[in-house]
């Protein structure tokens, strides 16, 4: 892909900074959410698959590491604050970590775009979605899998096991990132990798960096496992009412497909990831309990926050 | 950490969940169909309310729990 479209001064000075390795200007502060939420994207996306257009040595430039680091700390130091104002911060006992994951998932109540795709969205409304969703999509898991290495044995295992059904199962005709470019395609929409980032909303990027941040940080392994779950403890049912939104609109094939996909594949992916992913790491590294719930938050949070941004924009719900 | 044997079962029934089963190559179902399995661990639906029996599709989370089964 290509660097993304600046959107203020931060991430203007990023993507010309990444053009021209050369350039020793200081980074300027963001002048707004939007210009920290792509820029800390663009630095995150230099350890995944990187931008045709830049450096790949600047994934570890020690001038970017450090534009990068504050951008990180902003970004953690809100997500733990909307965390404690929710009530979050006790540490559940390690006994209880699956339970105390599936109290919080039980007790989300924000709103859900899968319920106004299944009954009420438009067409246009619905592409719009799935070019949101395809900043994640296309690079659906990745995020979790710099983790494998940073867990004890029996979280790792289980991680691995629901890696690879994600990766789809040595098959890359049944890759779940794979099967969503394909759905892109065959509704009309462009499938390559980073397609439409310069579309994402805020709250999209924002939740997309949440989940790379926790995903490249050693130190936020038991936030990430706890992200993990949250994100498969709320896929099936939701994925089943995609697939009756598609249908009722006539895009069936392979985008239905995609969903129908996650209805059964994560219905074992939740149990994998809240008790053998998560239960064990809190029982094998008991200080991981507090981020593991930490990072259930944020999934569920950040997510309330994308859909309460796109069902506003459409003028419904709210 | 020591570094012997973990508990590792092949079929693993989850609370008011579906059950988990690991390594097997196919499932029939209570209509004698048989279904491939392609994926390492497959969740067998237990609450009889699944939309595609014989695989679990999460609708048993929102069944009133504690209901008498018979
Ligand atoms: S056990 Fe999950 S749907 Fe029946
Ligand atoms: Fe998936
Ligand atoms: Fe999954």
């Amino acid at each position: 892909m290509r660097l993304p479209k600046p959107r203020g001064v931060l991430s203007e000075w990023l993507v010309a900074r990444l053009a021209e390795p050369g350039l020793t200007s200081v980074a300027p502060a963001p002048d707004s959410w939007d210009d920290e939420s792509i820029a800390l994207w663009t630095l995150h996306e230099l350890s995944f698959r990187g931008f045709e257009d830049a450096d790949d040595r600047a994934e570890w430039d020690p001038g970017l590491l450090a534009v990068r680091h504050d951008l990180e700390e902003a970004l953690e130091d809100r997500l733990r604050s909307r965390w404690s104002e929710a009530g979050g911060g006790a540490a559940p006992g390690a006994a209880d970590v699956p339970g105390a994951l599936e109290a919080l998932v039980a007790e989300d109540d924000g709103p859900s775009l899968a319920d106004h795709v299944r009954r009420h969205a438009d067409r246009d409304q619905v592409l719009e979605l799935l070019r949101q969703r395809s900043v994640y999509h296309l690079k659906e898991s990745d995020p979790s899998a710099f983790v494998v290495p940073r867990l004890p044995v029996r979280a790792k295992a289980a991680l691995m096991a629901l890696q690879f059904d994600e990766y789809g199962d040595g098959d890359p005709n049944r890759l779940h990132s794979h099967l969503f470019a394909r759905g892109l395609e065959a509704v009309g929409l462009r499938a390559e990798y980073g397609a439409y980032v310069d579309d994402a909303v805020t709250e999209n990027l924002e939740m997309n960096n949440a989940g790379s941040l926790l995903g490249l940080h050693r130190r936020l392994r038991g936030a990430a496992m706890g992200h993990l779950a949250a994100f498969e403890m709320t896929s099936s049912l939701p994925s089943r009412k995609m697939v009756q939104g598609l249908d009722r609109l006539g895009l069936t094939g392979p985008m239905s497909h995609y969903y129908d996909e996650h209805v059964e594949a994560d219905a074992v992916h939740e149990h994998l990831a809240a008790r053998d992913i998560c239960g064990t790491l809190a029982e094998d590294e008991p200080d991981q309990a507090a981020d593991l719930l930490f990072g259930a938050f944020t999934c569920l949070d950040a997510e309330a926050r994308f859909a309460t941004a796109m069902l506003g924009a459409w003028g419904v719900g709210g | 950490m020591s570094a012997g044997d973990f508990d590792h079962p092949d079929v693993v029934l989850v609370p008011h969940g579906p059950m988990l089963l690991r390594g097997a190559e196919s499932v029939q179902d209570t209509d004698g169909t048989v279904h491939r399995v392609e994926r390492p661990v497959v969740a067998l639906c237990r609450c009889e309310k699944s939309s595609r029996m014989p695989w679990c599709d999460g609708t048993h989370k929102v069944i009133p729990r504690g209901a008498p089964r018979t």
